[in-house]
């Protein structure tokens, strides 16, 4: 017997939350959708650290959220009992793995993005996020760093691995927009100093990348019309799959422990 | 009342004594005190209140710390302890003892290096070998078996070795 998801109250802080935590949590999962399938053992171990970070990083945001809230809901709850439409993340993160080149591409867009959010957001007037802005930077230093020899070594390997990766920023570019837009909600969030402007970090963030794909003999699609829904709950197909996977447990037993 | 605030010192005391000696279960040699993950112990109403730090966001062994925590007080009399985790200042490896660092060294993992290099986009980390002591050693994956550490080997023994990265 499935259980029923729950209702929340979004003022604009809790759903300034959730969808940083929703990133988190989604783009984890993905990660640890290759525990035990990864191309060698380290890369096995270090997916699913950096699955482990942001898992630890949704978990911080998600008790936030349901604190703020107040209405009985836990870190627990935001995750397993909403559905697909009340899920706020990037489109970017639910990007299925594909191959490994598409993974490591998806994990470099979003890690130098990460990165320059959390350093930014440790100014933040919100003493909470502002300390999970702390934690969170410590960790996305070394996925930067990670993906970041990761595009290099694909974009300048071999031949097939120099497609791949092209392929995958190709395919995942129109995705990148989505990270630097602002809602109504946010503005007000960011004219009060508990949030910032993420079109700020974009010149920064466009360097990063191009520096990296540049050097991996790759190129960057030219700046087009993106994607965007994720942010209001306009999924792609590949969310529903991931989430019923996730919540399956807690669907079907509800409020199991062990 | 001076008797009174003597007695709560003391007792404070014992309670960091008991805490302090709490280990990680992923790196039993080191207690949370050498790890600085142990903040604070204090005393309100006769109940010990522990604040801890947890090192990696998603490190799995803070539950277990927490429940250590409080088993390791009820042990000693401390009735209804309670353990609050907080966030800031973000915890850092340069809050590791000198003691928790030579225990490390001993048990075959190499130390954090206070001169950080965490920023570098590309690691030019110099990580001496807890077995040999070589200098001439090369990492493997940033990402070792747990959250906390990097997978290094010695080109001069040959041994792979985990490194506690900085953070």
């Amino acid at each position: 017997m499935a259980v029923a998801s729950i209702s929340i109250s979004e003022t604009p802080l809790v759903l300034y939350t959730l969808r940083r935590a929703d990133d988190a949590l989604i783009l984890g999962h993905r990660l640890s959708e290759w525990c035990g399938h990864a191309p060698m053992l380290e890369e096995d171990m270090a997916l699913a650290n950096m699955g482990l970070d942001l898992l630890g990083q949704a978990r911080e945001l998600y008790s936030y959220a349901a604190r703020v809230e107040g209405n009985g809901n836990d870190e627990d709850k935001l995750a397993y009992l909403r559905d697909v439409r009340q899920y706020r993340n990037l489109l970017l993160v639910e990007q299925p793995n594909r191959d490994f080149a598409h993974t490591m591409v998806r994990q470099f867009f979003y890690a130098v993005f990460a990165d320059l959010y959390w350093r930014a957001m440790m100014r933040s007037k919100d003493a909470t996020l502002a300390a999970i802005a702390a934690k969170s930077e410590k960790e996305s230093a070394y996925h930067v760093r990670h993906a970041s020899e990761w595009i290099l070594r694909l974009g300048d390997g071999t031949e097939e691995s120099h497609v791949r990766a092209q392929d995958a920023i190709d395919g995942l570019w129109a995705f990148t927009g989505e990270m630097f837009d602002v809602d109504d909600g946010e503005r007000a969030l960011i004219d009060s100093a508990v949030a910032i402007d993420p079109a700020g970090l974009r010149p920064q963030w466009l360097k990063t990348v191009s520096a990296i794909v540049n050097e991996a003999t790759l190129v960057l699609p030219k700046d087009g019309w993106m994607q965007q829904g994720g942010r209001s709950g306009r999924h792609s197909e590949h969310l529903g799959h991931l989430l019923s996977e996730l919540q399956s447990m807690q669907r079907t037993f509800p409020g199991a422990t062990w | 009342m001076v008797t009174a605030t003597f007695d709560e010192t003391k007792l404070r005391q014992r309670a960091w004594d008991v805490v302090a000696e709490v280990v990680d279960p992923e790196i039993p040699v080191l207690t949370i005190a050498d790890l600085g993950v142990l903040r604070d112990v204090a005393l309100s109403d006769g109940r010990v209140e522990v604040t801890i730090t947890p090192t990696y966001s998603g490190c799995p062994a803070m539950n277990m710390i927490t429940l250590e925590i409080e088993l390791a007080l009820e042990r000693e009399g401390f009735r209804n302890s309670r353990v609050r985790t907080v966030l800031s200042p973000a915890w850092t490896t340069d809050w590791m003892s000198e003691d928790g660092r030579r225990k490390l060294r001993e048990y075959g993992i190499a130390p954090p290096q206070r001169a950080r290099s965490r920023r570098a986009l590309f690691g030019v980390e110099q990580v001496a070998c807890p077995q040999c002591g070589s200098a001439n050693t090369e990492v493997l994956s940033e990402f070792g078996s747990t959250s906390c550490k990097a997978l290094w080997r010695c080109k001069a023994c040959r041994e792979p070795f985990d490194y506690f990265k900085c953070h």
